[in-house]
C-alpha cells in the first residue's frame, strides 16, 4: 500500500491512518475518518469553514496537510459537546438562532472556542475581529456575536 | 374545500421562540449536507471547464483520459442525448450543463469524468484534449447591447415588445410596464433628476459549494443526494435531461448551507447523473469554490437609466427608466423584473419602464433573492433622494408624500389592496436611529425596496404517533429555520405543545410535488398546507373520539389537544390526542391528516431601510456604524428566524453596495473567483443589525402570515449608496461603492 | 363580463389592446376563452400567466374565481430566489 502513515490524536482519541501527500487535514477528516463537520467552502483559507483546533491553535484545515497531523493534538466539531452535554457555545448559538442554514456554524465555534480560549471577557470589537475569518452568508453576524457574548457570561461564571 | 383566508386568534405557540428541531444536529457536526454523504462504491466526478470566454468547440479526444487507470468514465454532450423535444428553455439548461457546440463563458463544462479517488480524476481532465477555437466575447452589458457589438449566441431569437432603437441581436428580450402620460408628465415638473447607474455582478455567496451523489442504475432508477432549494424541481430537470421517469429518480434533499436562488437551477447534477450512468456506478461531485463562481449562476450585471420629474411641492409627476440586465449566454427575463418593480413603492400617475435582457459571455444568470430588484430600487431610490434633495424636502417626507397606498395602480400594472408601506415609513420616522447624532465624515442613508411573495404546489403529511407525538413531512426545503415554524403551526392547531412535533423535510418519493424554496414561499405555503394538514387530522381525531363514545361527530369539537363532546347528555367526556392515538389500532388504524394545495395570494411585501455610514476621505473605505431593517411579516410564526432573514439579506446587500463585484478581464476570464477577492462581509466589517416586524396580517393566510425571506436584499444598496453619498456629498453611481470608485467620485468633484 | 387589462408583450398579441373584455367564472375558463379568440396567447399560458385579482397575484390557482367588479390584470408568471 502507497501513502504516508500518519498517527495522531483527534478529539482526545488515538487514531492512525495513511494519506496521499497533497490531502489536506481537511480532506483526510472528511474523507478517511468520517469526520464531516468541517466543511470545505472554499479551499483556499478564506472561509474558515474547515476550522479545527492543532495543539491549541486555531487553523484552516484546508490549509494543513493530512501528514502534518502526526503527533499532534487536534480538536474538531465533533469532540465540542461532553456526552450529551452541549458546550455553552453550542447551547448559545441554539438559544440566540446564531445560525440558519448552519454550514459555517462548526467553523464559527471552533472559532469562537479558540477566541474565548485566549479572551474570556471579549468586548464586542474583540468578538468580530476574532471571528472575522469565518464567513456567514446567511445571518449578518449579528445573533453570532450575541451568542458568543452570552457564551462568555456563563463560561465567565462556570 | 380548504378556504385560506385570516381570521384573527390569540395564538398559543405562533409567535413564540423556540429551539430548533434540527439545531443540535446542526451545532454539533452531524447534520449532513451535500457533500457529508457518501454510497458504497462511490467514483470521483470532476469537471473540465472552457478557459475562454468564447470558442467553438470542433473537437473533444477523451482517449487518453479514459485510457488512464482508475478512470471508470468520461463524458462529454453527446453523452447526454437531446431529449428536450424542441423546448427552448430546457436545451438552454442541457447546454449550460455541458457545452454542445459552443463553450459561451469562461467556466462552461465541456467534458467530465468519473474516477477512483481524486487524483485520478485530476490527471484524467488533464488528458483530455479539447480543441478549441477561440472567438470574440463580450462582457459589459452596454457594450453587449450596442448594434456592433459581437454577438454571443446564434439563434437568438427577440421575445417581448419591439425595442424601440436598434440594438445588437445580444437583446433577447424586450418588456415594457407602465401607464399615463411620461411626457405630459415631465413636462408640468418644476424639477426633474436624470441619471444613468451601473451595478456589477455579484453571486449569492453560499458557503457551501453545490454538491451531489448520483447514482444511476441499469433499470432506469436512480437516487440523488443533492444540496438544493428544490428537489422537486431536480427531479424534473435530471429526470427530463436524462430520459428517466420522475417516480423512478429518488432525490433526496441535504441539508443545504444556503441557496439565495442560486440552488434553484440545476448545475452539474445532471452530469453526475450521466457520469453514473457510463460508470455502472455512484458518483460524487462536488464544485470547489472557483467552479461555484465561475459556473454558478450569479446574478445580473445592470445599466439602469433613470428619469423622475417633480413639483416643487414635492409630488412626483413623472417617472421612467430604462434597465439593461446581463442574462449570461441564454435568454431570461431579469431586466423584466426590474422594470416591474423599480418604481413599486410609488402612486404615481404617469410612469414608464423598459427592460432590456441581453446576453454577454458570462455564467447564466440565475435568481439572487428577488431577483432583479435591489438593482432597480438602487436607482430609483438614489435618484428619490437627490430629487428631494434638489427640492428641499427630507428624504423621508419625500417618499411618505408619495408612497403607494391602497388604490394605488402599481407600475406594473394592478391596483394595490391595502399594504405596508406606509407603516413601515412611518416607523422609520418615529425609530430612535433617525435621532441618532452624526459625526464628521458621517452620512444616514434610508431606502424602501419592494417585493411579490409566491405561493405554489405544496403537499404536506402530519402523521400522528402511538404515543401521540406526530411528525410532520414537509417538502420545502428548510433554508433559514423554516421547520421550526412549521412545527409551531401544526402545534397551534393540534393544541400541543411544540415539542411535541417534529418536522422533518422528505425527499421526492415519499411526498407529492412541492415548488422550490424560493420565492419567500417556504414559511408561508408550507404552514398553509400544514394547517389544512392539521385540520383534516383533526377531522379524523374528532371521528375516532365520536365512535368511541359513539355519538355523532358533530357532538365533538376539538379544544386544547382534546377531543370533547359537545351537548347535553354527554358530561365531561373528552380524550386527549395521546389517548386517541393509543386506541387508533381499534378505531380505523394510523391517524394522518394530509395536504395537497396550491398556495395562492402571497400578497406583496414593503420594506424601508436606515443606514449610517462612515467614510474616510483618504481611503475611499467605508464603515457601516449603524442598520435597521423594518419590514412587514404579516404574522410573524417565529420571530427570531424572522429577525435572521431581515438580518440576512440586509447583509447581502451591504457587502452587494460595498464591495461585491465579478471582475473580468480583458480575456473575459473571471479574475476573483474566490472568496478572497470577492469580498463578502466579515463579522467585523457590520454593526448589529436592527430589526423591526411589523404585522399587518395578510388577508389571504389563515394567520395572515406573509413571505419574508427577500424583501430585506431590495434597499440596501440604495440604503448604503444614499448614506455614502450623503456622507461624501457627491451622489454615487456605480455598486460597488469600493474604496476606489469612492475616491475617483472625491477626485471628480474636486477637479470639476 | 370582467374587464382584463393586459402587459405589453400579451398586448401586442391580441393586436395590441391593452384592456379586453372576457365573461370567464374562473381563471380557468378565461384562459381558455382568451385562447380561443387569439390563439397567439396559448405560448404565454403554457409559459405561465399570473393573475392580479384586486392586487393580490395568483399564479397557480386556475380554479380562483374572478369576482364581479374585481380588477383583473395578467402578468408574466414571476418567480423569486
Amino acid at each position: 500500500m502507497s501513502g504516508i502513515a500518519v498517527s495522531t490524536t483527534i478529539n482526545g482519541d488515538e487514531v492512525e491512518f495513511l494519506c496521499q501527500a497533497e490531502e489536506t487535514l481537511l480532506d483526510v477528516l472528511r474523507d478517511r475518518l468520517e469526520l464531516t463537520g468541517a466543511k470545505e467552502g472554499c479551499g483556499t483559507g478564506d472561509c474558515g469553514a474547515c476550522s479545527v483546533i492543532v495543539d491549541g491553535r486555531l487553523v484552516c484545515s484546508c490549509l494543513v496537510l493530512g501528514a502534518e497531523a502526526e503527533g499532534r493534538r487536534i480538536e474538531t466539531i465533533e469532540g465540542m459537546a461532553t456526552g450529551d452535554t452541549l458546550h455553552p457555545l453550542q447551547a448559545k448559538f441554539l438559544e440566540h438562532a446564531a445560525l440558519q442554514c448552519g454550514i459555517c456554524t462548526p467553523g464559527f465555534l471552533m472559532a469562537a472556542k479558540d477566541l474565548l480560549s485566549r479572551i474570556r471577557d471579549p468586548t464586542e470589537e474583540e468578538i468580530r475581529f476574532g471571528l472575522a475569518g469565518n464567513l456567514c452568508r446567511c445571518t449578518g453576524y449579528d445573533k453570532i456575536v450575541r451568542a458568543v457574548q452570552d457564551a462568555a457570561s456563563v463560561m465567565r461564571r462556570a | 374545500m380548504t378556504v385560506a383566508t385570516y381570521s384573527a386568534r390569540d395564538f398559543k405557540s405562533v409567535g413564540t421562540r423556540p429551539l430548533r428541531p434540527d439545531g443540535v444536529e446542526k451545532v454539533t457536526g452531524r447534520a449532513r449536507y451535500g457533500a457529508d454523504f457518501n454510497m458504497p462504491g462511490q467514483l470521483v466526478g470532476r469537471i473540465l471547464r472552457s478557459p475562454h470566454a468564447h470558442a467553438r468547440i470542433r473537437r473533444i479526444d477523451t482517449s487518453r483520459a479514459e485510457a488512464l487507470r482508475g478512470v471508470k468514465a468520461v463524458i462529454t454532450a453527446a453523452d447526454l442525448p437531446d431529449l428536450t423535444g424542441g423546448d427552448a428553455g430546457l436545451h438552454d439548461v442541457l447546454d449550460n450543463c455541458m457545452a454542445r457546440a459552443e463553450a459561451l463563458y469562461d467556466g462552461h463544462a465541456v467534458a467530465a469524468v468519473a474516477a477512483v479517488d481524486a487524483r485520478t480524476a485530476r490527471e484524467a481532465l488533464k488528458l483530455i484534449e479539447v480543441d478549441y477555437e477561440v472567438m470574440p466575447h463580450v462582457t459589459d452589458v452596454d457594450e453587449a447591447i450596442k448594434l456592433e457589438s459581437h454577438v454571443v449566441r446564434q439563434p437568438a431569437p427577440h421575445s417581448g415588445v419591439d425595442p424601440e432603437l436598434d440594438f445588437s441581436a445580444n437583446l433577447v428580450k424586450t418588456t415594457q410596464y407602465g401607464h399615463g402620460d411620461v411626457e405630459a408628465g415631465f413636462k408640468r415638473a418644476d424639477v426633474i433628476v436624470e441619471h444613468t447607474f451601473k451595478t456589477e455582478q455579484t453571486h449569492q455567496g453560499y458557503i457551501e459549494p453545490h454538491a451531489c451523489v448520483a447514482n444511476f442504475n441499469s433499470d432506469g432508477t436512480g437516487d440523488l443526494w443533492v444540496c438544493t432549494q428544490g428537489h422537486f424541481a431536480y427531479r424534473h430537470f435530471c429526470a427530463r435531461l436524462l430520459g428517466m421517469q420522475v417516480s423512478k429518480l429518488r432525490v433526496t434533499s441535504s441539508e443545504i448551507g444556503g441557496g439565495f436562488g442560486g440552488k434553484t437551477h440545476v448545475w452539474a447534477e445532471p452530469v453526475a447523473l450521466a457520469l453514473s450512468r457510463k460508470a455502472g456506478r455512484p458518483v460524487k461531485l462536488v464544485m470547489s469554490r472557483e467552479e461555484v463562481f465561475r459556473a454558478s449562476g450569479p446574478t445580473s450585471a445592470t445599466s439602469i437609466d433613470v428619469k423622475i420629474g417633480a413639483t416643487k411641492d414635492g409630488i412626483i409627476t413623472a417617472a421612467s427608466a430604462t434597465l439593461r440586465y446581463t442574462c449570461g449566454p441564454y435568454p431570461g427575463g431579469w431586466a423584466e423584473f426590474g422594470a416591474q418593480t423599480a418604481f413599486a413603492c410609488y402612486n404615481l400617475e404617469n410612469v414608464r419602464t423598459v427592460g432590456y435582457d441581453v446576453l454577454v459571455n458570462r455564467p447564466k444568470s440565475a435568481a439572487y433573492r428577488a431577483p432583479s430588484a435591489p438593482m432597480a430600487a438602487f436607482a430609483v431610490e438614489s435618484a428619490i433622494d437627490e430629487l428631494a434633495h434638489r427640492i428641499g424636502i427630507d428624504a423621508l417626507d419625500f417618499r411618505i408624500r408619495n408612497a403607494a397606498r391602497e388604490g394605488t395602480r402599481s407600475s406594473y400594472g394592478p391596483t394595490y389592496g391595502p399594504i405596508g408601506i406606509g407603516p413601515t415609513l412611518e416607523a422609520v420616522r418615529n425609530h430612535p436611529h433617525m435621532k441618532a447624532p452624526l459625526g464628521k465624515n458621517q452620512g444616514r442613508g434610508m431606502a424602501c425596496g419592494f417585493w411579490f411573495n409566491f405561493g405554489g404546489q405544496t403537499c404536506t403529511d402530519l402523521n400522528i404517533g402511538a404515543d401521540g407525538t406526530v411528525t410532520l413531512s414537509v417538502g420545502t426545503v428548510d433554508v433559514g429555520g423554516s421547520r421550526a415554524s412549521l412545527s409551531l403551526v401544526a402545534a397551534e392547531e393540534l393544541g400541543i405543545p411544540y415539542e411535541q412535533v417534529k418536522t422533518v423535510v422528505a425527499d421526492t418519493a415519499t411526498l407529492g410535488y412541492n415548488d422550490t424554496t424560493e420565492g419567500s414561499r417556504g414559511t408561508f405555503s408550507s404552514s398553509m398546507a400544514t394547517i389544512f394538514a392539521a385540520r383534516n387530522a383533526i377531522n379524523v381525531l374528532r371521528e375516532r373520539a365520536a365512535k368511541t363514545w359513539n355519538i355523532s361527530i358533530e357532538e365533538v369539537i376539538w379544544e386544547e389537544g382534546h377531543a370533547r363532546a359537545t351537548g347535553a347528555g354527554h358530561g365531561n367526556l373528552s380524550l386527549s390526542l395521546k389517548e386517541i392515538a393509543e386506541a387508533a389500532p381499534n378505531t380505523g388504524g394510523p391517524v394522518a391528516g394530509h395536504s395537497e394545495i396550491v398556495a395562492d395570494g402571497a400578497g406583496v411585501s414593503f420594506a424601508t431601510h436606515i443606514c449610517d455610514v462612515e467614510v474616510d476621505p483618504e481611503t475611499g473605505a467605508t464603515r457601516v456604524l449603524r442598520y435597521t431593517v423594518i419590514q412587514d411579516a404579516g404574522k410573524a410564526v417565529h420571530p427570531t428566524y424572522v429577525e435572521g432573514q431581515f438580518q440576512g439579506g440586509a447583509a447581502q446587500g451591504i457587502g452587494w453596495a460595498l464591495n461585491e463585484e465579478y471582475v473580468y478581464g480583458k480575456d473575459g476570464r473571471l479574475q476573483n473567483a474566490g472568496f478572497l477577492d470577492y469580498r463578502i462581509p466579515v463579522c467585523s466589517d457590520l454593526p448589529m443589525i436592527d430589526t423591526q416586524i411589523l404585522e399587518i396580517p395578510n388577508p389571504n393566510h389563515p394567520y395572515g402570515v406573509r413571505g419574508v425571506g427577500e424583501t430585506s436584499i431590495v434597499p440596501p444598496l440604495a440604503a448604503v449608496a444614499n448614506a455614502v453619498s450623503n456622507a461624501v456629498g457627491v451622489r454615487l453611481t456605480h455598486i460597488p461603492m469600493s474604496p476606489p470608485r469612492i475616491l475617483a467620485a472625491l477626485d471628480a468633484q474636486k477637479a470639476g | 363580463m370582467v374587464e382584463v387589462r393586459l402587459w405589453g408583450a400579451l398586448g401586442a398579441v391580441v393586436g395590441g389592446k391593452d384592456t379586453l373584455d372576457i365573461e370567464a367564472r374562473d381563471i380557468r375558463e378565461l384562459f381558455r376563452k382568451l385562447v380561443d379568440a387569439y390563439p397567439g396567447v396559448e405560448p404565454y399560458v403554457k409559459q405561465g400567466i399570473a393573475v392580479s385579482i384586486d392586487g393580490v397575484l395568483y399564479r397557480d390557482n386556475w380554479s380562483k374565481e374572478l369576482p364581479k367588479d374585481a380588477e383583473i390584470f395578467l402578468l408574466p408568471r414571476m418567480a423569486g430566489g
